[in-house]
């Protein structure tokens, strides 16, 4: 088995939008011609991931995490470059780099209608589980996580953002992925319900053979989850260690300690706040 | 091995099925209202036949009329639903914003597609039969000199033609994340124009009457009109019904090369993005 899990050489990837113009200024004009404008979201990335590790991937909005998430998850294909999961070509070998992770997104998605078991029952179908396996692991995952029993059989969409998210982690870990990709997993959720998701994210990483691939803009996460993190802005990495020696390249100021957040301005001459607020999200 | 992967990808088209179905649960209420428009649309083109004496002030055949708009309101109820199920699909995942978790799964698209149309082709068969349940109690339907054989094979044989078609369809909301889902609907309509779902394509333009004898519908239609008014013989029909399974199955095999290649593009585009 490849100890290896993610290896990324050289991806880009750009998205060409196109942005609607009037043709003239006058208030009936109903043409518009298209300008297309060049996104890039990723720029000529690397990155090796060994098996086991948990690795962050902190930066603002925009500056392309989620891409890297999308591209691992064989949703999106890269320009330039490739990408390797336990040595599967994630370009060439789609249906063997599916087996082997799953995806947590920011945003919850599911049938609304649906209630969580029969959500997970659809997600478990997908990856081949049968019955028999896939109910008592999954209830098991949801009651870890917190979830009351009464809640499984209800609608996702009574459901409140937090329970939704734990949801999604459940249908994340169902299907025992070696490689399991965190998209800001904890973004929007309370803070009783992002300690608990991030409980758990721990207790995957101590108890299973997962590695763990986490984006996040939430600093003091990344801090406390990660093995090693790289900071990305703008669609670059800008540095890359263990949590101890980014902090190690700020000296800290006025005898506080070096925070994330001190690491990133010194890197990028920037707050989160100043990149957010300049960056279109492109992905 | 093999056994093992032929039994994850059943499990993966079963998945298909079963999510369809508590969708229909789920979503009841829109069923019902589906339902009454279809039903409540035989019911008045239907009463068009009925009514053709009365409209002309000439003595005609109504009874042959009627069974002539009833047998094509009811056969289009059918190939629309298995249309709009396959065609669908994408719209569907794309609306629920599912579709990144449905296409990052370990499902290959023939299997994907397999599971939809199973769901598509029982859940067509049972609409349909509900309505001309319906419809039976509001017109005297006589079905005594029918060939249900010979009817039934056509409409399978019909099946896999717009089996291929939808899925042909589907890429329209794969390419088009906003517009995607109302351009299958232009599809249809055009499909059901040239077919003679209503009249014979002899009534058509000229210009227009080749382009509806490549339709199979106009086919599968007239063959289910064979069978069920004119009572034809099944030997009879096995020409058309092999033409129509053949093209059939040429055209699901062109529609799994275009969607593999526009899931491609989509991937490249970053289309798959749940609101594009």
């Amino acid at each position: 088995m490849c100890t290896v899990a993610l290896e990324v050489e050289r991806v880009r990837k750009t998205f060409t939008r196109k942005q609607g113009v009037p043709r003239s200024a006058g208030k009936h004009a109903i043409f518009k011609h298209k300008k297309k404008e060049e996104v890039v979201a990723l720029k000529d990335i690397d990155l090796l991931i060994p098996k086991g590790e948990t690795f962050g991937v902190l930066g603002p909005n925009g500056s392309g995490k989620s891409t890297l998430i999308r591209l691992a998850s064989t949703l999106l294909l890269p320009d330039f470059g490739a990408l390797r999961i336990f040595g599967h070509d994630v370009e060439h070998e789609p249906y063997a780099v599916k087996r082997l992770i799953n995806r947590v997104s920011v945003d919850a998605a599911f049938f609304k209608k649906f209630s969580p078991i029969e959500n997970l029952m659809y997600a478990a179908r997908l990856y081949g589980m049968s019955l028999s396996e896939a109910r008592p692991k999954m209830r098991a995952i949801m009651k870890r996580l917190g979830l009351k029993e009464s809640t499984f059989t209800q609608p996702m969409e009574h459901m409140s953002r937090g329970m939704q998210q734990k949801v999604a982690v459940a249908r994340g870990f169902l299907t025992s992925p070696i490689l399991l990709l965190l998209d800001e997993p904890t973004t929007g959720l309370d803070p009783h319900s992002k300690r608990e998701v991030q409980a758990f994210v721990r207790e995957i990483r101590e108890t299973h053979d997962t590695t763990v691939l986490l984006t996040t803009h939430d600093m003091e996460e990344a801090d406390r989850l990660c093995d090693r993190i790289a900071i990305i802005d703008d669609g670059k990495i800008v540095a890359l260690d263990k949590p101890d020696g980014l902090k190690a390249m700020v000296p800290a100021q006025n005898g506080d300690k070096t925070t994330m957040e001190d690491v990133f301005i010194a890197l990028t001459g920037r707050t989160f706040e100043d990149a957010e607020a300049e960056k279109v999200v492109v992905a | 091995m093999r056994s093992r992967a032929v039994v994850r990808e059943m499990r993966g088209a079963y998945a298909f099925v079963e999510r369809n179905i508590n969708l229909i649960k789920r979503y009841w209420g829109w069923e019902l209202v589906w339902l009454i428009y279809s039903l409540t649309n035989a019911l008045a083109i239907t009463y068009i036949g009925n009514g053709m004496s009365a409209i002309t002030g000439q003595e005609i055949d109504t009874q042959a009329v009627v069974k002539y708009l009833l047998v094509g309101a009811l056969i289009w109820q059918y190939l629309s639903v298995i249309f709009y199920a396959i065609s669908e699909m994408i719209a569907w995942e794309r609306w629920e914003g599912t579709i990144e978790y449905t296409f990052m799964a370990p499902v290959s698209r023939p299997t994907h597609l397999v599971g939809t149309t199973l769901f598509a082709i029982g859940y067509g068969v049972i609409r349909t039969l509900a309505i001309l349940a319906i419809v039976s109690a509001f017109f005297h339907l006589d079905l005594s000199g029918a060939n249900i054989l010979g009817a039934v094979l056509m409409l399978l044989a019909g099946s896999v033609s717009f089996v291929g078609l939808g899925i042909c369809a589907a890429v329209l909301p794969l390419l088009y994340p906003e517009r995607g889902a109302q351009m299958t609907n232009a599809v249809a309509a055009v499909l059901l124009l040239i077919s003679g779902v209503y009249y014979p394509i002899s009534t058509l333009p000229n210009w227009l009457q080749p382009i509806a004898k490549s339709s199979p519908a106009t086919y599968v239609i007239q063959g289910m009109r064979s069978c069920l008014i004119d009572g034809q013989a099944t030997r009879t029909l096995l020409s058309t019904a092999g033409l129509l399974i053949a093209s059939g199955l040429v055209v699901i095999a062109i529609g799994l090369v275009v969607f593999r290649y526009v899931e491609t593009y989509a991937k490249r585009a970053g289309r798959l993005k749940r609101s594009g």
